[in-house]
Parts: C-alpha cells; sequence; structure tokens
C-alpha cells in the first residue's frame, strides 16, 4: 500500500464568472520515504498539490488516502490533528512567529500537541543541537540569517517526527550556498526514511529528487522516476 | 494545547506588541477608574449628608410653619407663605404629647455682636434651655441657657467657640456683658466645639433666649420647632400626636409641616443614591467604548497576524486552539485594564479625600465589582467576534499573505 494515494482529484477554484481547475484528473500515489520533486510552471497547480497534500486544502472531487485512510472525509479537527502528527510543512518565506525565539519557534507544534514542558525541552534541545542551532536557541527570526531562518523552520517540520515532509520552495528565499546546506539537510531527513515532497522551480533541485512529477495546467504532464543512486 | 501554553502564548501574543497592548490597557483602564473616581465622588457626597443629618440629633420631629401636601423635605416647605405663625404658645403644647420627652423653639435672624469694640456679624438663634441636650452639644464653659418659662426675655447669651475666640481671645468671657444688636446680654456659657451642622456653624452662634430673640427682632413667629420623641420606634406615633395637637389648635387644619429626620434623611439618601448610579451609568459608557476597542485591536491583531494563524493551522492548531488563544489575549488586556483601573481609581479617590477632607469619597464596593466586572465581559465579548474570524481563516489564503 502506497503512503500516499490520490486519484481523480480535482480543485476547481471560482474566479468572479469564471472557473480555473487548478488540479485536474490527478491521480498518483507515492511511497514511503520518496523523493519527489513537484515542478511546473506558475498556474500549473503544484502549491495547490502541496496544500491537498498537506490537508490544508480540500479537493472538489477524487480520494486522497494518507497511509490507507481517507483523508478527505475527517472533520477540520481531525485534520489539524492529521497535520500535526503525520505533516511537517517548509515554506519559502519560512513563517517563523516573529516575536518567538528560534527555540520556542521550534516548540510550537510539541505545544499544540499538548506535549508537556519537560518532555518538550528536551525534545528542543535535541532539535536545536541536530540543526546545529544551539547558540541561536534564544534569539528571534529577525536576528538570524536566512539560512539559520529555514533551519529553524526545518527543525520546527520535524519535531513531531512526521511521515511526510512537505516544502514550497524552500530554497526560493536563500543563497545559492545556503540553499545547497538547505537541500541537503533536507535530503538526510529523507535519507532517514521520511518521505519529501519538494515543489520547486529551480530545476538543480529537482533535478536532486529520484522522482519529479512535471505539472501543467493542473496536470501531471509526466512522472519520472530515476533508479536510486547508488 | 494546555490552557497553561495558550495563557503563554496569548501572553508573549500581548506583550510582543507593547505600544498596543499599553494604549489598550490605558483604554480599558480609564474607564474603569472612571467608574470608581465618580462613584466615589457620588458615594462620598451621600454619606457625607447621611453624616451631617445623623450629627443633628436623633429621634427628631421638625415642625415648621406652612402645608405642603407631600411629606418630606420638599421646594415647597422652602416658599410658602405661611398662613399662621408658629409661635411660642405653639411650641409649649406640643410638649403636651405624651410620646414626646424634649422641645426646642428656635428663632432665627442676624445681628451684629460687639465687645470690647471689636464688632462681627453673627447669626443669632433664640431657642430653649433643651436645645442643648436635643443636640447633645457639650459646654465648653459656663452653662447653656436656663430651663425657664418661654415668654421670659433674659438678657443672656451663649456664644459658639469659634464666635468667643474671635471676640474675646484669650479673655475669660464668662460674666462679661455683650452687645447683641441693640441689647447687652451677659455671656452665661461658651459651647464646646461642634463643627459643621447642616450649613449653619455651630461654632459661629450666639444662643439667647427665644423671647429674647423675638423681641430682637420684632416678631411672634418662629423659625423652626424642634421635638424629640422618646425612642427610635416612636418618631411616627409622636409624629401622629402632634399633628393632632397641631390640628385642635388651628380649628382643625393643619397649616405647619412636620418633617421627620428619617424621612429627611431617606430623601438625601435616595437623591444622591441615584446621583451615584447615575454617574456610574456614564463612566459605564466609556466602558463599553473600551470594549469596542479591544475588538477594534483584537481584529487588526487578527489581520496583523494572518500569516501566522495560517502557520498555526499548518501545525495543526485546531480552529478551537487559535479562538481560545486569541480569547485570552482579550481577556488579558481586559484584565490588565481593569486592574490598572482599578489602581488609577483608588489613587483618585484617595486624591479626592486629600483634596476634600470633609467628603468621605470611598468608592462603594459593588461599584468596583461592577466596574472590574463589566470591563472584563465587555473586553471578553468583543473579543469573541475576532477570535472566530481567526478561527475561521482559510489557511491557503492565510499562508499566501506576507
Amino acid at each position: 500500500m502506497a503512503q500516499i494515494e490520490l486519484s481523480g482529484i480535482e480543485r476547481v477554484f471560482k474566479l468572479g464568472d469564471s472557473e480555473v481547475h487548478a488540479l485536474q484528473e490527478l491521480s498518483v500515489s507515492i511511497e514511503r520515504g520518496e523523493y519527489v520533486a513537484v515542478m511546473g510552471p506558475s498556474g500549473s497547480g503544484k502549491s495547490t498539490l502541496l496544500n491537498l497534500l498537506g490537508l490544508l486544502d480540500r479537493p472538489n472531487a477524487g480520494t486522497y488516502r494518507l497511509e490507507g485512510r481517507d483523508v478527505t472525509t475527517l472533520s477540520p479537527d481531525e485534520q489539524a490533528e492529521v497535520r500535526r502528527t503525520r505533516i511537517g510543512f517548509v515554506f519559502q518565506s519560512f513563517h517563523l512567529v516573529p516575536r518567538l525565539t528560534a527555540a520556542e519557534n521550534i516548540a510550537l507544534p510539541l505545544m499544540l500537541a499538548g506535549i508537556p514542558p519537560v518532555e518538550r525541552h528536551t525534545r528542543v534541545a535535541q532539535a536545536l543541537q541536530d540543526f546545529g542551532l544551539e547558540p541561536r536557541a534564544g534569539h528571534r527570526p529577525e536576528e538570524l540569517s536566512g539560512g539559520q531562518r529555514q533551519r529553524v523552520a526545518i527543525a520546527r517540520a520535524t519535531i513531531m517526527r512526521p511521515a511526510v515532509i512537505l516544502a514550497d520552495e524552500p530554497t526560493g528565499n536563500l543563497d545559492r550556498s545556503t540553499g545547497q546546506d538547505v537541500t541537503h539537510l533536507l535530503e538526510e531527513l529523507n535519507a532517514s526514511g521520511v518521505t519529501l515532497i519538494v515543489v520547486t522551480h529551480d530545476p538543480v533541485m529537482g533535478g536532486r529528487a529520484r522522482r519529479r512529477l512535471m505539472m501543467e495546467d493542473g496536470r501531471l504532464l509526466q512522472d519520472v522516476r530515476e533508479p536510486a543512486p547508488a | 494545547m494546555t490552557p497553561a501554553d495558550t495563557l503563554r502564548f496569548a501572553t508573549r501574543a500581548a506583550t510582543g506588541y507593547p505600544l498596543r497592548t499599553a494604549l489598550m490597557v490605558l483604554a480599558m483602564s480609564i474607564g474603569v477608574a472612571a467608574v470608581v473616581v465618580l462613584t466615589a465622588l457620588g458615594d462620598g457626597a451621600r454619606r457625607y449628608v447621611v453624616n451631617e443629618f445623623s450629627a443633628l440629633g436623633s429621634n427628631l420631629v421638625i415642625v415648621l410653619p406652612g402645608r405642603t401636601a407631600t411629606g418630606g423635605l420638599g421646594l415647597g416647605n422652602l416658599i410658602t407663605s405661611t398662613p399662621r405663625d408658629l409661635t411660642v404658645r405653639d411650641a409649649e403644647a406640643l410638649l403636651r404629647a405624651p410620646l414626646v420627652t424634649r422641645m426646642a423653639p428656635l428663632s432665627v435672624g442676624n445681628s451684629e455682636i460687639a465687645w470690647g469694640g471689636r464688632l462681627r456679624e453673627a447669626m443669632v438663634v433664640g431657642t430653649s434651655g433643651d436645645y442643648v441636650d436635643i443636640r447633645a452639644f457639650r459646654m465648653a464653659e459656663g452653662s447653656f441657657l436656663p430651663r425657664e418659662d418661654l415668654g421670659r426675655a433674659a438678657a443672656v447669651a451663649v456664644l459658639g467657640t469659634k464666635l468667643r475666640e474671635e471676640l474675646f481671645g484669650s479673655d475669660p468671657a464668662v460674666g462679661r456683658m455683650v452687645r447683641v444688636g441693640d441689647r447687652r446680654l451677659r455671656v452665661i456659657g461658651v459651647l464646646g466645639k461642634t463643627g459643621q451642622g447642616l450649613g449653619m456653624n455651630t461654632d459661629e452662634l450666639v444662643f439667647v433666649p427665644v423671647a429674647t430673640a423675638q423681641a430682637m427682632f420684632n416678631t411672634n413667629n418662629l423659625f423652626r420647632i424642634i421635638v424629640e420623641a422618646r425612642s427610635r420606634e416612636a418618631i411616627g406615633p409622636a409624629k401622629q400626636q402632634l399633628e393632632d395637637i397641631m390640628r385642635l389648635r388651628r380649628e382643625g387644619e393643619l397649616d405647619v409641616t412636620l418633617i421627620t429626620q428619617d424621612a429627611v434623611l431617606g430623601t438625601f439618601d435616595r437623591i444622591l443614591g441615584a446621583l451615584t448610579m447615575a454617574v456610574a451609568g456614564i463612566a459605564a459608557i466609556s466602558l463599553a467604548v473600551a470594549g469596542i476597542l479591544v475588538m477594534n485591536v483584537m481584529l487588526v491583531a487578527v489581520t496583523q497576524r494572518t500569516a501566522e494563524i495560517g502557520l498555526l493551522k499548518a501545525l495543526g492548531a485546531t480552529g478551537r486552539n487559535i479562538r481560545l488563544a486569541f480569547l485570552t489575549e482579550a481577556a488579558l488586556l481586559s484584565l490588565a485594564g481593569a486592574f490598572t483601573g482599578f489602581a488609577l481609581g483608588h489613587l483618585g479617590a484617595w486624591g479626592l479625600r486629600l483634596a476634600f477632607p470633609v467628603l468621605p469619597a470611598w468608592p462603594p464596593d459593588w461599584a468596583v465589582f461592577a466596574g472590574i466586572g463589566t470591563a472584563l465581559t465587555t473586553g471578553i465579548l468583543f473579543g469573541v467576534m475576532p477570535a472566530r474570524r481567526a478561527a475561521r481563516l482559510d489557511p491557503v489564503q492565510a499562508l499566501s499573505r506576507r
């Protein structure tokens, strides 16, 4: 059984009188631990796909099975629970809470999950260590560099040990070398078994993925698989 | 999300925007402080008047010439023309009522008092020897007016303590002859310090026998008759007896007004109580305004933090988590405002007491609770709408906002 199974997904937005088909007849399945790049021009529906995968959006038609469970019919609270425990988000613009320190930002998902402060503290400390953020723990986002911010965001995305990481242009706001660092970081996580799905414009980054979904006009144009590098 | 975390998160959010939070707290605190100070003022005035009346003596029925249809103290008492004078004979007749213990007629006029080249205006009160007991005055020197026939115009006077000081200074006063108007009177006593009483400062009065005063002012009329009933419970029946006596003396027509201290006190109590409520109501309006401000501020906060709300949703926050966080923030702002206002209000009341020592300007407990309660309820009520709006935000759109 695939970890993620999309079948016959449709997503239609109404813009005034006209209807925009952001996703059409999309069927795709992704196995546990895969490294997938979703690529395509702007407006091809790749962000919509990512939002659907992250349960931030609902399809108009079709079914989405995550780990064998149909998640499209869940109530909003149940979906929140799935997001909290199974999915980690990494955004292009980091989306850190400006008034909270790096450590507090990383602790946010733990806090939302109601994990007791003592355990929270040890887990955050571990994450800070893993991502080399220890000296920056008490700094607020505005005092961090772009690369550091994205590392905080990735630490936050992984603190709940999710099954899937969804990254939307994770290197889009970073220069080449920090972008590469972040890419490596995500790939390391993938190597440890987490499914990694990256939306990107960047052909270099897309080229690193073992599987590429090429989108255009809301349809899946190409599904390219490469054998795992030796 | 545990309640403690919600509280901590909301606190961080509130303190994360210090200027906004400070202004909000200020607005709320002004509302609460206004309630506290204004009710302190109103209630202080009420207590002041009540105290003044209690200082008058106890179990008193006051008889004044003229008739008003309604009981209590009305405008009519002040302006009715007197069909028949209230005389000393009337006063003596009132003593026949079985429930009456003491009586003092009052005849009042302005005159000058002079001794040893010093001269000043003074209010002269003609009364009887019982007056000192009815009002429970103490004598500083000598004795009060003699208890004798009310028709006897003895040439004696009793001075208030301030008047005595101004006229005689350190010289002894008792036994001296003073000139009051065109008469020479012997000072037989000086009253102890009594302070203010109903606008008439007893310390500045000259007391003379009622017949002396009436001769001095060339009148048969009495200003008031003060009657003391046997007990508090006897006030009502005593009033009835007094009315019967007066009616008999006036061929069945009651052309005097009897007011009991209770009635006067009750009237003032009611008037000033209503006044306090009115100012509290006006102050409460500012609380409602502050409540709307809370709503405005929270709505702005929701807009400002749209991306954050989207993020929280992406991280798995439920609608309830977000609603509670924003509601807690609104409650915290109101709470801080309410307690700052409480402190400010008490500071203001303290200032009032300092500026006007005679006014017992303590805010009543009910007003304090009502003020803080209203602040909290309006703050939280007006926080509901922004919180719901935050919880309903679409995460996709919220996240796309930068």
